[in-house]
């Protein structure tokens, strides 16, 4: 059987790297991206950066699909990007699980402001 | 499309496009012409371009880009000088590069075309150019107006390698000129013709009290003092010449004293001047299709020089115009500023000096320390009010001057706060537009909007929906009151008791439920205790109380934890890191020393400083760098970084100090090697003295232990001297060491147990009563002390360095930096 995947695609390796629970930045090309590991499995992707103060989301603490930034704790939708503070949104990608590994579908971007 | 032309590209023109863009978006054709070739700035920060705490790129307010956006043509480097009623036109003059933009006589550049706009509406705001008094040979080099950002720049320049600046003018501008010139290491003189500083803001004692404060930091005035003639040697300035017949030497000076309103297009045009562009309260000029605004207009005889009056202006000019409300009207403007000047706190308002035979004046003065406050009350009002060297009270008064509030009966309370601890200002009686949370700038009116149509019913609720009070909070008491004002009553939100939001338990609750059901990792207790979802807003809340409960055995998820705890070290504005190593009591040794220096030179750590907690932090650490630091350290984590015990300060107590009567330096590294790093709801911060001259502040600590004569130590809890300020309560006096250490055990495992989650001590303290406590940890009235000695043992003995995950990481990755993504792996995979 022929599997195929798109070009856009970027395969950021197994997924264990993430440990459970927590975010991981990546740089793919000119850009970091935050992936999360959700502890029930589920994957997000979103620019690393807070559009507050730059701080790096991938530090930050998540749960139930909801992102809070370690420098002065916005909160974002990892869904859909959306973020608590009037203005504030990220940009998110499509990410996902394909046989341990991670796929981030780059050209996928998205965002809700 | 309606056609606007704008004449002046300062702060007025720019505010009032950006009003009416707000209200009528793409209803106008505007065209701007502004002097100065740049976009608008913030003329206010202009003494902080002259003395370089800030470039001149960061006061421009609209960058150029701001007019493409928005469709406007700016004419900069244009001055308009007459407006043809007849064709219905504005004339604009391209300035030479070399002009002086406010100048009346700016010369045009030769030969170039006159610009031409049509127009439907005019609006003028040319601002206002600087008063220059009659001065012989203030034309020439090495004499400067302050006004412009190019003015900045020349005078900057000319100052480089002289030595000597006076400034004319003692007001407001000329002390910020001279504040900018100090900077230029200049002495600098200020010239007042006028019998004391700041005429309009001061009365004649605060003036010399200012006078005199200014002096004792190495500026010199002179009042009374009327510049005649600038004396110059060939190019240079070399003296100035008063009215009095005496002199000064100088090398350069700035003139700033005062401004006149710029009405030249006006009277041009034929319009009404008087001192300055007549409106009517609609801000019409005589021609109706003409308005003005700003510092160049003349409002029921007034002209005004401060920013406050054009937002005013700006709003009922916008509204006018664009039909939003075609009623409006401006009042005029009630001045009031608060300002620093030569870092002297100042603030004023209304009038300085009593007017009517009826006015209340009331003073208060303490000239050691340069303060004086004065109030004039009429008819229960305030009329003027004058604060110098402290203004704290100054919001206050500033709320009840702008709205005509009536004064509390005794006006001592206005300087000093009430006795009783009432507020004195009721929020209900407050302008809808007055601010509340001075943090986050939110008004009464945004906090009414919550509570009437948001449904906002507490003060955490208020705070969510607007953010008010979710700075330094001290305004929660003001939104509490609007609350009452508007819905009768506060209402009671119970997940204001929850421990965290996400478990709908209060503390002793969820304490007493993790027991018994023996959870011990942040996601059991989600799944028993919350339905299984994850809350991340209270994951560190939970994790910080887990190793509370079971030290030892808790299972440290890392993901439960904040960023800081996950890698031991605290996380810096750019995504850097500070580590900062146990020192215990503040002693160190020349080998620890020179490890710590040898790990600033080998990981070029760009800062080391030493902390107010008598250690060493080395700020700008990598991620990746962090186990390697601690290596190479060789010290114990000095857990600066999370809710913890952080320290114990001591003085020198009795090993060296001829005022020392107990071990002060013995008992702090006893306290510090026992309770370093036990996790509680908030840091604690501790000191010892090893006298009651408290040196190392051991009474404004969460703990504080103080030795005095008769080898006894009084123990202070709840203490603080930062955001809050706080003398610790005397706990008890004991009187041995091994007492010291089990009294502020106990009280640390009681917080711990107690505590709500980012809880200090000092509301701790508050909440119980340090009567209470004292009934509770040293009476024993409810006979738990033997359970807390045994719990706070086994926290201590439970404690590990953290930093010794440098050896063994406690999960993958968990120091790595961001990884490098190889797209090209991944053209295709054929499985």
């Amino acid at each position: 059987m022929v599997e195929t995947i798109e070009t856009s695609m970027v395969n950021l390796g197994s997924v264990s790297r993430i440990p459970l629970g927590q975010g991981r930045c990546y740089v793919v090309g000119a850009e970091e991206i935050a992936v999360f590991r959700q502890r029930d499995g589920r994957l997000f992707a979103t620019q690393n950066r807070c559009p507050h103060r730059q701080g790096p989301l991938s530090e930050g603490v998540m749960g139930a699909g909801q992102l809070i930034c370690p420098l002065h704790s916005h909160k974002f939708d990892l869904q859909d990007g959306a973020g608590a503070e009037h203005g504030e949104c990220l940009m998110v990608y499509g990410v996902e699980e394909r046989k341990g590994e991670i796929l981030l579908r780059m050209n996928s971007g998205r965002k809700a402001c | 499309m309606t056609r606007l032309v704008v004449v002046g590209n300062g702060m007025a023109g720019a505010r009032v496009v950006e009003e009416i863009l707000k209200r009528a978006p793409g209803r106008f054709e505007i065209t701007m012409f502004g002097a100065e070739i740049y976009g608008n700035y913030n003329r206010i920060l202009l003494s902080n371009v002259l003395n370089g705490s800030q470039a001149a790129a960061d006061i421009f307010m609209n960058p150029l880009a701001w007019y493409e956006e928005h469709g406007i043509t700016l004419h900069a480097g244009v001055r308009a000088t007459r407006i043809d009623r007849e064709r219905r036109v504005v004339i604009g003059a391209p300035l030479r590069k070399d002009a002086l933009a406010y100048a009346a006589d700016a010369a045009a550049e030769g030969g170039a075309a006159l610009i031409e706009a049509p127009y439907d509406h005019v609006i003028i705001a040319t601002g206002a150019r600087p008063f220059v008094p009659p001065i012989d040979g203030f034309d020439g080099p090495g004499a400067f107006l302050f006004r412009t950002i190019d003015d900045c720049d020349r005078i900057a320049d000319y100052a480089k390698g002289r030595r000597r600046a006076a400034v004319v003018g003692g007001g407001l501008l000329g002390l910020e000129a001279a504040r900018g010139l100090l900077t230029h290491e200049v002495e600098v003189t200020v010239l007042e013709a006028a019998p004391q500083l700041m005429m309009a803001q001061l009365d004649t004692e605060s003036g010399d009290m200012l006078r005199a404060t200014i002096s004792g930091m190495g500026m010199k005035v002179l009042t009374n003092t009327i510049t005649t003639r600038i004396i110059r040697s060939g190019d240079q300035v070399t003296r100035l010449d008063f009215a009095d017949g005496t002199s000064l030497d100088t090398d350069m000076v700035v003139v700033s004293a005062g401004i006149r309103p710029i009405t030249e297009i006006a009277t041009a045009s034929g319009l009404t001047v008087n001192k300055g562009i007549v409106c009517n309260d609609q801000m019409q000029t005589s021609d109706p299709d003409i308005f003005a605004l700003g510092e160049c207009v003349e409002h029921r005889g007034a002209t005004y020089g401060l920013v406050e009056p054009i937002w005013g202006m700006a709003n009922v000019l916008a509204d006018v115009i664009t039909g939003t409300n075609a009623n409006a009207a401006y009042l005029g403007s009630k001045l009031g500023t608060k300002l620093k000047v030569m870092g002297v706190e100042l603030a004023s308002m209304g009038e300085t000096r009593s007017a009517d035979e009826g006015d209340e004046v009331v003073v208060y003065r303490e000239p050691r320390l340069g303060i004086y406050k004065k109030l004039i009350v009429r008819n229960d009002r305030i009329a003027g009010a004058i604060l110098l060297g402290e203004t704290e009270a100054a919001s206050t008064l500033m709320q009840m001057f702008m709205a005509g509030s009536a004064v509390p009966d005794r006006r001592a309370d206005l300087f000093f706060g009430s006795p009783t601890g009432v507020a004195l200002l009721k929020a209900s009686d407050l302008p809808d537009n007055a601010q509340i949370c001075n943090c986050n700038g939110i008004s009464k009116r945004q906090i009414v909007e919550a509570i009437e149509t948001k449904g906002c019913k507490s003060v955490t609720k208020v705070g969510a929906c607007t953010k008010a009070g979710l700075g330094c909070g001290s305004c929660k008491g003001l939104v509490a009151q609007l609350l009452e004002a508007y819905l009768g009553e506060v209402g009671y939100d119970p997940t204001e008791h929850y421990y965290v939001p996400g478990v709908p338990l209060e503390k002793s609750q969820l304490v007493a439920e993790i027991r018994s059901r023996g959870l011990k990792s942040v996601s059991a207790v989600f799944q028993e205790l919350a339905g299984g979802v994850e809350d991340p807003g209270s994951k560190v809340g939970l994790a910080s109380l887990l190793k509370t409960l079971w030290p030892g055995e808790y299972d440290d998820e890392r993901d439960a934890r904040f960023i800081n705890d996950r890698v031991h070290a605290n996380i810096q504005k750019d995504g850097t890191f500070s580590v900062v190593p146990r020192i215990y009591a503040g002693v160190t040794t020349a080998d620890e020393l020179m490890r710590i220096a040898q790990v600033a030179v080998k990981y070029s750590v760009p800062m080391v400083k030493f902390t107010g907690g008598q250690r060493i932090d080395l700020l700008g650490i990598k991620k990746d760098d962090l186990p390697g630091v601690w290596k190479d350290l060789g010290m114990p984590s000095g857990h600066a970084y999370t809710k913890s015990f952080r320290t114990c300060k001591s003085c020198v107590g009795t090993d060296f100090c001829r005022y020392g009567v107990g071990d002060s330096i013995g008992m702090a590294q006893q306290i510090e090697r026992r309770f370093q790093g036990i996790e509680s709801p908030h840091k604690m911060k501790l000191a010892t003295a090893g006298c009651p001259r408290n040196c190392s502040e051991a009474l404004v600590k969460d703990i504080g232990a103080v030795a005095i004569e008769g080898g006894r130590w009084e123990i202070y809890v709840g203490g603080a001297a930062g955001g809050t300020i706080r003398k610790g309560d005397l706990l008890c006096t004991v009187a041995t060491q091994d007492e010291v250490l089990a009294t502020v055990g106990r009280f640390i495992q009681y917080y711990r147990e107690h505590g709500r989650y980012l809880e200090r001590t000092y509301h701790f303290l508050e909440r119980i009563g340090v009567d209470n406590l004292r009934k509770i940890l040293v009476e024993d009235s409810l006979g738990i002390c033997a359970q807390l000695d045994a719990s706070i043992q086994k926290a201590v003995d439970a404690y590990r360095d953290p930093w010794q995950e440098a050896q063994r990481p406690a999960y993958h990755a968990q120091f790595n930096e961001a990884e490098l993504a190889y797209t090209l792996e991944v053209a295709e995979n054929n499985g």
